[in-house]
């Protein structure tokens, strides 16, 4: 197998290349039932994915292997165990600069440890994809799902879009290469799902024939020249001329800086395409108890919205599926009727609610409860949720 | 009354199989037309360590993740799970609904009075059995015993038939859709096994079916209500 296999209709395995569109919203699907690691294979098959660095660390070791498999099959081009988080990271990066469509995957610890490198990737704006399967953060130790580790990766630079389930993980981390690779985008993406909960997690999704695959990541289409050292930013990374204070090192930091967030925002009416909305909602429109949240949390607050909805109580759910960029519009439009807004998370610190709250300050007259919160991997069963309800709203249940 | 989404609680010992089993079964209510999920839950995978499976199975879409707080069934694969409280939950029926079952894999009668009366209070059914002999004299291993419980589970439940229960040990063992880079190699070596493989199918579904024939006349005997309400229930979009 070698990158010279690929032609104009078919890539290095000879898959049918295909628009995005095509794969993502005209192609046949069929019901299969699988886990949420074993759609990601699915997935990163029909991605043509030139380059993917692993690490294993529980939840997303069978998901990283899976994807070696891939390489074994021939689907995916390289390969290769890094040496810890911070290695696979930078190896990636590496990888990417070098023009490669690069995936990886990582949970908790691992993320914290990679750290350094997520700045670092948006800096030289590569985009790569890290599919991120949330587990707690220590101390003390637990493999379990919490997703407190997304409140660290917030101000990287990089997008962030959330999956709730097995299917929009499989749909999520296709379109994340597309808009994560438009020029006027170009920046990591983290997709990111909840470990075991979406991981372990057996479903039936739909998908389409395995045989058609992305076309092939463009490198010559990137905004930035691919790697060039004497060039920013590779300049920046060989010869960080910024440790010499003068007017435009400082100019020059805080104007990339800008622009890679001003990056992250174009890429709103893509994802608003590939996506089909940054916001998902479901249930009463017209509620006055709305549920924001994201991911698994979703889930759990559907769960909820049924239950009341038994009792008679009108409620809506608002899916937020990108995190970075943050969709203030669509969060504002989806509440205007609200009167109660909760924010039901995975994480002990309220990250989603600091969120939610600072996007409405002073345009909402609706009281934001974040609760509840679960933590260390316990279940946020709907009982949980409608206590809260509860509690905190003058609605009558049984 | 009948619900319109179960869920069951299947706490284990590492080895035992529960994930395998909570697996299967969630494959067999799919196959028939339910909504089902299947989810493992397990701290650092040994052997004879706590390990919960959950599945859920329902005629209305399930959004439900995660470890089953509030279960309408609860199966003990072992009974170090009551004896020594290898469980994630202590008593290993915290939570249950009224009108639910319990099935317990033990050769002796394991509830203590405050446990009797308590699941009677709430009408919750109990069936204890050797389902680890069980597996012994039909499939000739112990390894079978989670073939043994699930046969068990469909056979109270009564909603999700044999062929089902077929189609998910199928899935399960013989990976219908596998990727399909596999190399010729890989295949001869799976067609050599193959015979092996489904004389373990066989014995497997041997297991379960009889398991299911014994439930399914004591949830006569005990007058067990139904639990799950019927596939021809399922929402149709």
């Amino acid at each position: 197998m070698s990158i010279k296999n690929m032609t104009e209709e078919k890539n290095w395995s000879g898959q049918k290349l295909v628009s995005t569109d095509y794969l993502l919203f005209e192609a046949p699907r069929e019901k299969h039932f699988m886990t949420g690691s074993e759609v990601l294979k699915e997935a990163i098959k029909r991605c043509t994915v030139d380059a993917s660095v692993s690490y294993p660390i529980t939840p997303q070791s069978e998901a990283a292997h899976l994807i070696g498999e891939l390489w074994a099959e021939g689907y995916v081009g390289l390969y290769f165990r890094g040496e810890n988080e911070f290695g696979v990271m930078s190896e990636v990066q590496g990888c990417a600069m070098a023009g490669a469509r690069t995936v990886t995957t990582t949970s908790g610890p691992g993320t914290l440890r990679a750290m350094e490198n997520f700045p670092t990737w948006s800096g030289t704006r590569i985009p790569c994809q890290l599919v991120l399967m949330a587990r707690g953060i220590n101390s003390p130790l637990t493999i379990q799902p919490d997703n407190l580790e997304v409140s660290f990766l917030l101000e990287t630079g990089c997008m962030i879009w959330y999956a709730e389930n097995v299917q929009e993980l499989f749909d999520m981390s296709i379109a994340a290469f597309t808009v994560a690779e438009k020029p006027d985008v170009h920046v990591p993406i983290i997709t990111a799902v909840d470990g075991f909960f979406v991981s372990h997690t057996r479903e039936s999704v739909m998908l389409p024939a395995d045989d058609i695959a992305l076309h092939p990541y463009d490198p010559y289409a990137s905004p930035l020249p691919p790697i060039d050292s004497e060039m920013p930013p590779g300049r920046f990374l060989r010869d960080p001329f910024v440790m010499k204070s003068n007017y435009i090192s400082y100019a020059t930091h805080a104007s990339w800086q800008w622009e890679v967030r001003s990056a992250v925002e174009r890429s709103k009416p893509y994802a608003r395409h590939y996506l089909q909305g940054l916001v998902h909602t479901t249930g009463d429109e017209d509620a006055e108890i709305v549920f924001v949240a994201c991911g698994t949390a979703t889930h759990q607050a559907k769960e909820a919205h049924r239950e009341l909805a038994k009792l008679g109580i009108k409620s809506k759910v608002v899916k937020l599926r990108t995190i970075r960029p943050f969709p203030h519009q669509e969060l504002l439009e989806a509440t205007k009727n609200a009167k109660y807004i909760f924010v039901p998370e995975f994480n002990i610190v309220g990250w989603l609610d600091k969120e939610v709250t600072q996007s409405l300050y002073g345009k909402t007259e609706a009281k934001i409860v974040g609760r509840p919160r679960v933590a260390g991997g316990m279940s946020m069963p709907a009982e949980a949720i409608l206590r809260e309800v509860f509690e905190n709203t003058n609605v009558k249940g049984a | 009354m009948a619900k319109d989404s179960i869920k069951i609680r299947m706490p284990a010992l590492g080895g035992q199989g529960a994930v395998t089993a909570a697996h299967i079964a969630a494959t067999a209510a799919d196959t028939v037309g339910y909504f089902a999920v299947s989810n493992p839950f397990f701290g650092a995978e040994k052997r004879m360590a706590p390990s919960e499976s959950y599945t859920r199975i329902g005629t209305v879409p399930i959004y439900d993740r995660g470890e089953v707080i509030y279960p309408d069934i609860v199966m003990i694969y072992h009974p170090q799970v009551i004896t020594m409280g290898k469980s994630y939950t202590m008593p290993f029926y915290a939570g249950i609904k009224e009108n639910g079952l319990v099935i317990i894999n033990s050769d002796t009668d394991l509830l203590t009075e405050v446990d009797r009366n308590y699941l009677e209070s709430i009408n919750v059914k109990v069936l204890t059995r050797d389902f680890t002999k069980f597996a012994i004299d039909i499939a000739g291993t112990e390894l079978a015993t989670n073939m043994a419980m699930l046969g068990a589970l469909f056979g109270a439940l009564g909603t999700i038939d044999k062929p089902a229960i077929e189609e998910g040990i199928k899935d399960r063992f013989l990976k219908k859709y596998t990727a399909s880079g596999g190399t010729a190699t890989l295949d001869s070596v799976i067609e050599k096994k193959f015979k092996k493989k489904m004389d373990l199918i066989e014995k497997n579904l041997e297991t379960a079916s009889a398991a299911y024939d014994l439930t399914a006349a004591w949830a006569k005997e005990v007058d067990l209500a139904p639990i799950l309400l019927p596939v021809s229930d399922v929402e149709t979009a």
